[in-house]
């Protein structure tokens, strides 16, 4: 209980962190906030405008004569009430998240979930197979993937499967004509067009799972407790699950939560390439228009997203490993 | 193990010592130095041949951005005939852009820029990591928690899109000492906390204790006694680090978000993506290959020296299938008892 209530309150102070650091950042654009609204607004509405329309218009938004505390503690409340502010192009910035996120959550879940999956399945293949040709070749192939980057998979499967040969598509979600729905030409639709997107970072990530998984592996496979289980005659495959598996993850499952804010870097690169609207395409478009607001909201959200998953991961951690569940800290030394 | 030999247990009253050392002269010991630092370490590494490989790739990339820039004429625009297939003619190897520019020129003229910006972002995430760690594994109670705290908070961020958020703020230069730290702006911290849970390991081992007693100063012990001990898994978290910069930078180059103020392989890559098509139309191809295959295989260069170290300074992997290995600690405990420390320190 206490270990759990320790990583909560962890995870809140690290979101005020993170929005603190957010105002920081607004606060230090060229000319400050007021003067980038300006010029904003200029442009959108305008010469039309006065000039007196426009201080109304930016004081509506933006108090800029209050004190800075009082306008950090304005942010932080319209931050917590979920108000991310109003992107010049996209609108309320809440509610285009709102909407994206869910797609790069996808891609971003799944993709972990394969790469782990069978990273930890090959690993322990290799494990027990450890010196034999099969090993040899998983780990030099494991090597060569996970050191090309995602993004390099990425444009090769972009060339060679969505523009050169037209198997899969060059961007999108889903295939415009389709109303979005849970029936089965829509859901093939989806899939199909997350595919090379997951595959780009399941391909380049399994390997360094499958690594370390090995590694792991061959060390509980030479610990006294796996005789003792053999001696008391329990099944191989038992053995290997119970013993052998759970003990191997164990290690790992730590790197998993820092994997988490890891992939969603990579789906934030991968998104541009393959013209994914999901979080990360709205993040490098509001960065190559200077669009502030939709810029920090991005952050904040996807922030939000890997504490929740972090979070999550710590929740369960105590069902893989008992030992977690005592309170104690795990830190071993 | 035995830490520093100035302040010794027995008061340093031992006659054979100081006469031994008066003679050496400052050569000699130079020279010892040497061996101990460079050679001997240099000699291991030699030994195993992933480590050779990569010492050979790496050494080539080295010579491609000191001597290649030299020999290698610096790309302009019109150096020769558009988008030139690659190992079509022998003045462009490697074929050319959609406005004339010698690929090859432009990926050696590329190097230099990237080679400092993996150092600083390696040096910087090593230097913040071991600062913290040790500091906070050796002193414990208050500070460490402080530390331990903020180091939390910086791991959790995500980092790859602080750093684009951190590019999009600030009024970045081109510097590529400036661009390889805002690249490794929260990578310290995963670093920083297996160090210091091998510190907590190493400040109760026996002669740490022997130099506490001696009166001998923090800084001192922490320098002498502890960091020494960790050299090995800095210098693979070093290379595994400097990899981190290079995906990193040039992910971040492609999609045009870091500032440049000379060619590099992302914004090469950039151009043959957005502006010439080349994952549509095969005549551009190329112009996105060349770039990414330098990446490629400075990324395994760096791959295979981490692995080679790792091998060489892990107990774990030498020994693993003795059941001596005492490891608790699971993940990253590695860097205790039996490590050959004399090699490096």
């Amino acid at each position: 209980m206490n270990y759990v209530f320790k990583r909560l309150a962890q995870a809140v102070f690290t979101l005020y962190a993170v929005v603190t650091l957010s105002f920081g950042l607004i606060q230090m654009l060229p000319g400050g906030p007021a003067d980038y609204l300006r010029a904003q607004m200029r442009q959108q509405g305008g010469t039309r405008m006065s000039a007196e329309e426009l201080n109304r218009r930016i004081e509506a938004q933006y108090d800029v004569n209050e004190p800075i505390h009082q306008q950090y503690i304005d942010y932080m409340a319209s931050v917590l009430q979920g108000d991310l502010g109003e992107s010049v192009r996209h609108g309320d910035v809440a509610d285009v998240l709102a909407q994206a996120i869910p797609w790069t959550v996808f891609l971003l879940a799944t993709s972990l979930f394969l790469m782990f999956t069978i990273g930890v399945v090959l690993g322990a293949f290799m494990a027990y197979r450890e010196g034999s040709r099969f090993d040899l070749g998983s780990t030099g192939l494991s090597l060569v993937l996970n050191s090309t980057p995602y993004y390099v998979v990425a444009l090769l499967l972009l060339t060679f499967l969505a523009y050169r040969t037209g198997l899969f598509p060059t961007g999108g979600h889903h295939a415009s004509k389709l109303e979005p729905g849970l029936y089965p030409g829509f859901v093939l639709s989806v899939l199909h067009h997350a595919a090379l997107p997951i595959a780009s970072l399941v391909v380049t990530g399994f390997g360094g799972w499958a690594l370390n998984m090995r590694g792991n592996s061959i060390r509980v496979l030479g610990e006294d407790y796996l005789r003792v289980a053999r001696l008391r005659g329990l099944s191989e495959s038992r053995i290997a699950i119970r013993y052998v598996g759970r003990n191997a993850i164990l290690p790992m499952y730590t790197n998993l939560m820092i994997a988490i804010g890891g992939v969603f870097g990579g789906a934030i690169i991968l998104e541009q390439i393959f013209r994914y609207p999901g979080v990360g395409w709205y993040l490098i478009n509001a960065i190559g228009q200077r669009d502030y607001p939709m810029m920090m909201g991005t952050f904040i959200i996807i922030t939000v997203a890997v504490l929740l998953g972090v979070v999550i991961a710590d929740l369960t951690y105590g069902w893989i490993d008992p030992r977690a569940k005592g309170g104690a800290s795990r830190e071993s030394y | 193990m035995s830490p520093t030999d100035e302040p010794r247990t027995d008061g340093g009253v031992s006659d054979f010592e100081t006469v031994a050392e008066s003679e050496l002269t400052s050569r000699e010991r130079y020279r010892e130095a040497l061996d101990a630092m460079v050679l001997a370490p240099a000699r291991i590494v030699w030994s195993d041949w992933r480590a050779r490989i990569s010492v050979v790739i790496l050494a080539g990339y080295v010579l491609m951005g000191t001597v290649g820039v030299m020999v290698v004429t610096e790309p302009s625009t019109n150096q020769g005939p558009r988008l030139t297939g690659a190992f079509r003619t022998m003045e462009h190897p490697l074929g050319t852009t959609s406005l004339g520019q010698d690929i090859m020129s432009q990926i050696v003229h590329a190097t230099p820029f990237m080679l400092k910006m993996i150092t600083a972002g390696a040096v910087f995430t090593v230097g913040v990591a071991t600062v913290v760690g040790t500091l906070a594994g050796y002193k414990g109670g208050r500070t460490d928690s402080l530390l331990m705290t903020f180091t939390d908070i910086m791991l959790t961020i995500p980092g790859l899109p602080l750093v684009i958020v951190l590019a999009g703020v600030l009024d970045l230069q081109g510097d590529p000492y400036i661009i390889g730290v805002l690249l490794s702006v929260n990578a310290w911290a995963g670093l920083a906390r297996s160090l210091r849970s091998q510190v907590l390991t190493l400040r109760d081992l026996e002669y740490v204790e022997a130099s506490r007693l001696m009166g001998i100063s923090t800084p001192r012990i922490v320098s002498q006694d502890i960091v020494p001990n960790l050299m090995p898994y800095i210098t693979m978290n070093f290379v595994q680090n400097a990899r981190r910069v290079i995906f990193g930078s040039v992910a971040l180059y492609f999609l045009g978000i870091l500032p440049y103020n000379s060619v590099n392989w992302g914004v090469m890559m950039n151009k043959a993506h957005y502006n010439a098509g080349a994952a549509a139309s095969p005549a551009a191809f190329h112009w996105l290959l060349m770039p990414m295959l330098a990446v490629i295989i400075l990324g395994l260069a760096l791959t295979l020296f981490a692995q080679a170290a790792d091998r060489l300074f892990n107990p774990r992997v030498r020994a693993r299938h003795t059941k001596t290995v005492s490891d608790a600690d699971g993940d990253e405990g590695d860097g205790d008892e039996t490590q050959p420390t004399g090699v490096i320190n």
